[in-house]
C-alpha cells in the first residue's frame, strides 16, 4: 500500500539540513512539493542560494530517506522558481533556529529582533555575509558575543 | 529568434558569473581583513552558482551534447563572451572593490529587467539570481564609499582604479546585434534603456565616495562579442580550467 502524502513529508521533516542540522529540510522550505504520480512519487525542491553547496547534499539525503522507507519509484526534482524565501522557514524552524544560536530572518526590521544569547536589543551588523550564504555576523554591544543572523532572501 | 543567438546571450550572462566569480575566489585566504575574504568568497559563491545556471540553460538551448561543465572548463578565450571588466585583475584592494561596484550596480539592473523576459527560463534565473545581487551591491557600494572616503591612500588606490576601469563600463550598456535581437524578442532589456539608471547609481556611490569619473568618454569593447579579450583573460582560464585540461573528465 501506498504511504500517504502526509506521512511522507512527516518522514522528510526528520531530515536535517546539513549545515544547520537542528532544523530539517522541511523547516527551512526547502521541499516544494510531494506527490504520487500513479506509482512514483515526485518530490519537488528548490535551492536556498544559487550556489549554495548543501544542494546536492539535501537532494541526496532526501533520496536516501525516502529509499530507506521502502520508496523505489522516486523522482526529485530540483526547481528553481518560485524562488526560495526565508519567508518559507516555518515557526517550528525559526524557534529551533533561536535555539541553536542563530537569529531568525525577519522580514520587517530585516535585522535581528535581539542578542540570541543574552536577549539584548543593543545588536550591531559587523558583515552581511557570514560562515554560510545565508547568514550575516551581528554583534551584541551588551554581552559582547558575535552571533549569527539568518538574512532575509 | 536563431538559437545562436540565444545561445550567445546565454554564456554573456554565464561567463560575465562565472569570471568575475573566479576573480573573486582569487582573493580566499588573502583578503585585507577575516570579514572581507568571507564576504568575498561568498559572492564568488553566488555567482559561480548562477552561471552553473546559465551555462546549463546554455548547454540545453545549443543542443549539442554539451553541459555546464563543458561550457565552463573546455572552451578557450575566444569563445568567452563575458564583458572585459570582469576579467581584469584584482589588483589591489580598491581595485577589486572598484570592479565590483560597477558590476554589481549594472548586474541588479539587468537581472531587474530580466525577470520580465519572455522567455520564462531566463526570468526564472534572474528572480533567483536578483535577490542575491542585491545583498552584493550593498557591499560593493557601501565599501567604494568607505574607502573612497577614507583615507587620503585609500583615496587615492580608489581614485586609480576607477581611471582604470571606468573606460571598461560602456561595453555592458552599448547593443551589438545579439543583444538588440535578444530586445526585439522581448527576451532582455535593450542595454541602453539600462544608462540613465546605471549612471545615477554611480554617480550616487561616486559622489559619496569623493571620486571622480573620467570624463574622456573612450570606451573598450570585444570581450562579449568574443572580438578581442584582454591578455589577462588566457592567463585566468590557466589556472581555472587546468585540472580539467590535465585531466580531463575528472571527478572527486
Amino acid at each position: 500500500m501506498q504511504p500517504s502524502v502526509n506521512e511522507i513529508w512527516q518522514w522528510l521533516e526528520g531530515v536535517p539540513d546539513p549545515e544547520i542540522p537542528v532544523v530539517s529540510v522541511v523547516d527551512l522550505g526547502i521541499v516544494r512539493s510531494v506527490a504520487w504520480n500513479g506509482d512514483r512519487l515526485d518530490v519537488g525542491l528548490t535551492p536556498t542560494y544559487s550556489g549554495c553547496p548543501a544542494t546536492s547534499v539535501i537532494s541526496r539525503d532526501v533520496e536516501t530517506a525516502l529509499r530507506d522507507r521502502g520508496i523505489e519509484k522516486l523522482a526529485v526534482e530540483t526547481k528553481l522558481s518560485p524562488p526560495w524565501t526565508t519567508d518559507w522557514i516555518s515557526d517550528k524552524g525559526r524557534a529551533k533556529l533561536l535555539d541553536y544560536g542563530i537569529a531568525p530572518p525577519d522580514p520587517v526590521t530585516r535585522g535581528p529582533k535581539a542578542c540570541p544569547y543574552c536577549k539584548s536589543d543593543n545588536v550591531h551588523l559587523i558583515s552581511q555575509f557570514g560562515s554560510t550564504p545565508c547568514k550575516a555576523q551581528w554583534r551584541c554591544g551588551s554581552c559582547l558575543e558575535p552571533f549569527d543572523y539568518f538574512k532575509c532572501l | 529568434m536563431s538559437g545562436d543567438l540565444k545561445f550567445q546571450f546565454l554564456c554573456r550572462m554565464g561567463d560575465n558569473a562565472l569570471v568575475l566569480g573566479h576573480r573573486l575566489s582569487e582573493w580566499c585566504g588573502h583578503a585585507p581583513m577575516l570579514e572581507e575574504d568571507i564576504a568575498t568568497a561568498n559572492t564568488a559563491l553566488d555567482l559561480i552558482g548562477q552561471a552553473t545556471n546559465w551555462l546549463t540553460l546554455a548547454a540545453d538551448v545549443e543542443g549539442a551534447g554539451r553541459k555546464a561543465d563543458d561550457l565552463a572548463m573546455l572552451r578557450d578565450a575566444w569563445d568567452f563572451r563575458n564583458v572585459l571588466l570582469v576579467e581584469q585583475p584584482n589588483g589591489d584592494f580598491g581595485q577589486t572593490i572598484t570592479r565590483q561596484m560597477l558590476f554589481d550596480q549594472w548586474h541588479l539592473l539587468m537581472l531587474q529587467a530580466l525577470e520580465t523576459s519572455t522567455f520564462e527560463p531566463v526570468a526564472e534565473i534572474a528572480a533567483k539570481s536578483v535577490k542575491e545581487v542585491t545583498y552584493h551591491a550593498e557591499r560593493s557600494s557601501d565599501l567604494a564609499i568607505r574607502l573612497g572616503d577614507g583615507t587620503q591612500e585609500s583615496r587615492g588606490k580608489m581614485q586609480a582604479a576607477l581611471d582604470l576601469l571606468y573606460p571598461y563600463c560602456g561595453e555592458m550598456l552599448k547593443s551589438d546585434e545579439v543583444d538588440a535581437a535578444l530586445a526585439d524578442a522581448g527576451i532582455a532589456p535593450r542595454l541602453e534603456k539600462l544608462a540613465p539608471d546605471y549612471h545615477a547609481a554611480i554617480g550616487d556611490v561616486l559622489d559619496a565616495a569623493t571620486l571622480t569619473a573620467p570624463t574622456h568618454g573612450f570606451i573598450q569593447t570585444g570581450g562579449k562579442s568574443g572580438r578581442m579579450h584582454s591578455e589577462h583573460l588566457g592567463h585566468m582560464l590557466c589556472v581555472m580550467q587546468n585540472l580539467q585540461r590535465s585531466y580531463p573528465g575528472a571527478q572527486w
